[in-house]
């Protein structure tokens, strides 16, 4: 420690007739972050590489056509003939994390309004905390108590197993709930001061200036947390693995057996020896769940701009 | 901009000799827990590792902890991860064991065969399958006709093989397990599908909890997972336990393979001899539900043709 500062001190005193000390402190600092960036860079694109190289294996020399795919209703990767149709992943991928952020959405704005508009001390001192502890929560745990709790009270109240894209929807709810309701509150806090004074001094209630004014100005920011909650329930693979039910078909009622991209990934990834059709085929659902990461951060970024311009 | 960068450093430092650190302490332990059993018969050294099969990992640790106690300079490290992995991994030569519940030339296929021609086999236990389902069903046995019957989706309703009114669900392995490839050989005969309405799972505590907890569901695990909050079904009248399995009588089992590059040499190959001696196979073997393979009166071929020993 104090070697690095004597040494760091050397260099200093050294260079001080010609380069000043304030420079080569700027120098340092400016080459040590170009190198985290360098860094950074070159990680993303060896995993995009990384990814990409094995996920397209299957369309340029497995003979899997891109539409059968992507359109393809038949999963049978360990048959005699495989089939890598991920239609039902895509489809489950899509239902569970759209239904995840319909419940969880008005909860985690109203929340945000909550503790922004309504009660900002008990929000800030209470409730902030305790939905940003539930983001902390492994989510094996979540998992488990999905199949411990939400698949049994499912199976009593619906027909069918318990098992499905409501027990997967619920849990991820959760999941994505601190994600939308620390997005929200930060939106609704940013909001200047002088808009909602000038709402009250026209004589409109918390109400009105609530529903007419806080919302709809902080509309897009608000989307941009409902996409993120979107982005990170469809990327979340062990909670929903434990309580969809991994059947590859397109189930035709809430509580029956589904499958999303990710649960198929981790099902079987293991069990898969590496170069072998199935595992490329996996890989290449892992590209889908990509580019749709990718879509989702288009997405967001539209949003983000719409605010500026507003 | 300095003060921060020194901070920096700092902090770095501290982490990586903290980690240090706790290396140190660790084997620290396990050297002083090592003088106190029985000393090592010969100074063999050399670290390596194991990955693989998920049923096969808790053995392999429990017997490299031992080994690890004997032998003061070994460092075996353990880790799972499925059979698929445990065989790209030794065939690429990233790890010198591979576990695997499936003889390597049933995973490493057509362009893959000559990878498993390098592997040498180690057969260290036998693991067994058993049909379970919900305690309620009615049904405490099922002939093999039936069972396939189930598992394609031909009987939907436990009263037409014998037991209630009642749906069946089915609690499936992935396609690529080697505990569901071990029951479609063995005692289906035939590949089941992955039918509409069935779950999969892939954890067998998992599979135990969904088969105990829903009404109708079958499924199916190995011995080591069997308890009293699932039924155990016979199959062909033939009850699942170690010694039907061993006499040959019951037909649903596997060998539990640890696969190396080429023949084993130094610390490997004394590794993989005490996972056959009879430390092992008598107490830990068995404690942990696995049957020992000495103990087998016949024996099975990569094909599935059983002769006897």
């Amino acid at each position: 420690m104090t070697q690095t500062r004597q040494a760091a001190d050397a260099i200093a005193n050294d260079g001080r007739g010609k380069f000043p000390k304030h420079k080569l402190e700027e120098l340092r600092g400016r080459g040590y972050v170009m190198f985290c960036v360098l860094l950074l860079i070159v990680i993303i694109f060896s995993i995009v590489y990384f990814i990409a190289s094995r996920g397209l294996t299957p369309f340029a020399s497995q003979g899997v056509s891109v539409g059968e795919m992507i359109g393809g209703l038949k999963w049978s990767p360990e048959a005699d003939t495989p089939r890598f149709g991920a239609l039902p992943f895509l489809f489950g991928s899509f239902a569970t994390s759209l239904l995840a952020a319909i419940i969880a959405a008005p909860l985690g704005i109203c929340a945000a309004i909550f503790m922004t508009e309504m009660m900002p001390k008990v929000g800030k001192n209470i409730l902030q905390p305790a939905i940003e502890l539930l983001a902390g929560v492994p989510s094996v745990v979540y998992g488990f108590v999905g199949l411990s709790v939400i698949v049994p009270f499912l199976r009593d109240v619906f027909p069918g197993q318990g098992v499905g894209i409501l027990a997967g929807g619920i849990v991820l709810s959760v999941m994505i709930l601190p994600t939308i309701t620390t997005v929200a509150t930060d939106a609704l806090r940013s909001l200047p001061a002088g808009l909602k004074e000038g709402s009250y001094a026209l004589g409109a209630t918390r109400w009105q200036t609530i529903s007419r004014l806080v919302i709809p100005t902080t509309l897009p920011s608000l989307m941009t947390g409902i996409v993120l909650g979107i982005a990170r329930a469809f990327g979340e693979a062990l909670a929903v693995q434990m309580v969809i039910g991994n059947a590859p078909h397109i189930p035709h009622s809430l509580t029956q057996s589904a499958a999303t991209l990710t649960s198929i990934i981790t099902l079987s990834m293991g069990n898969t020896t590496s170069g072998s059709l199935h595992n490329n085929a996996l890989w290449s659902l892992a590209l889908i769940l990509l580019i749709m990461t990718f879509l989702f951060v288009f997405v967001v970024r539209l949003l983000e701009r719409r605010v500026k311009h507003a | 901009m300095k003060k921060s960068l020194l901070v920096l450093t700092t902090l770095a430092l501290g982490i990586s000799l903290a980690a240090c650190g706790k290396n140190d302490n660790s084997n620290n332990a396990s050297n002083n827990g090592a003088s106190s059993s029985a000393p090592a018969s010969a100074a063999i050294s050399g670290a390596f590792s194991a990955a693989g099969s998920t049923a096969l990992q808790p053995l392999v640790d429990q017997a490299s902890k031992k080994f690890m106690d004997l032998n003061k300079d070994v460092t075996i490290t353990v880790n799972g991860g499925g059979s698929g992995a445990g065989l790209s991994q030794v065939a690429e030569g990233t790890v010198q064991i591979g576990n695997s519940d499936v003889f390597a030339e049933e995973k490493l296929k057509d362009a893959d065969a000559d990878k498993a021609k390098e592997l040498v086999d180690h057969q260290v236990a036998v693991v067994s399958i058993a049909a379970v389902s919900n305690k309620d069903v009615g049904v405490d046995n099922l002939t093999k006709a039936q069972l396939v019957d189930i598992f394609t989706g031909k009987v939907t309703n436990w009263k037409d093989v014998g037991g209630k009114d009642q749906k069946i669900v089915l609690v499936n392995r992935p396609a690529s397990s080697g505990t569901r490839a071990t029951f479609e050989n063995f005692a289906l005969g035939a590949k089941s599908e992955d039918l509409p309405d069935s779950i999969t799972e892939d954890a067998s505590g998992t599979v135990r909890k969904l088969v105990s907890e829903t009404p109708g569901a079958i499924g199916y695990l190995a011995l080591s997972y069997l308890d009293d909050t699932i039924q155990a079904l016979k199959y062909e009248g033939v009850e699942a336990t170690a010694e039907n399995v061993a006499s040959g009588t019951y037909p649903v089992w596997a060998y539990e393979h640890m696969y190396t590059k080429g023949e084993p040499d130094g610390a490997l190959k004394a590794f993989l001899d005490y996972m056959l001696s009879d430390e092992i196979q008598g107490t830990d073997v068995k404690d942990l539900g696995y049957i020992p393979v000495s103990d087998m009166k016949v024996t099975r071929d990569v094909e599935g043709n059983v002769t006897n020993k």
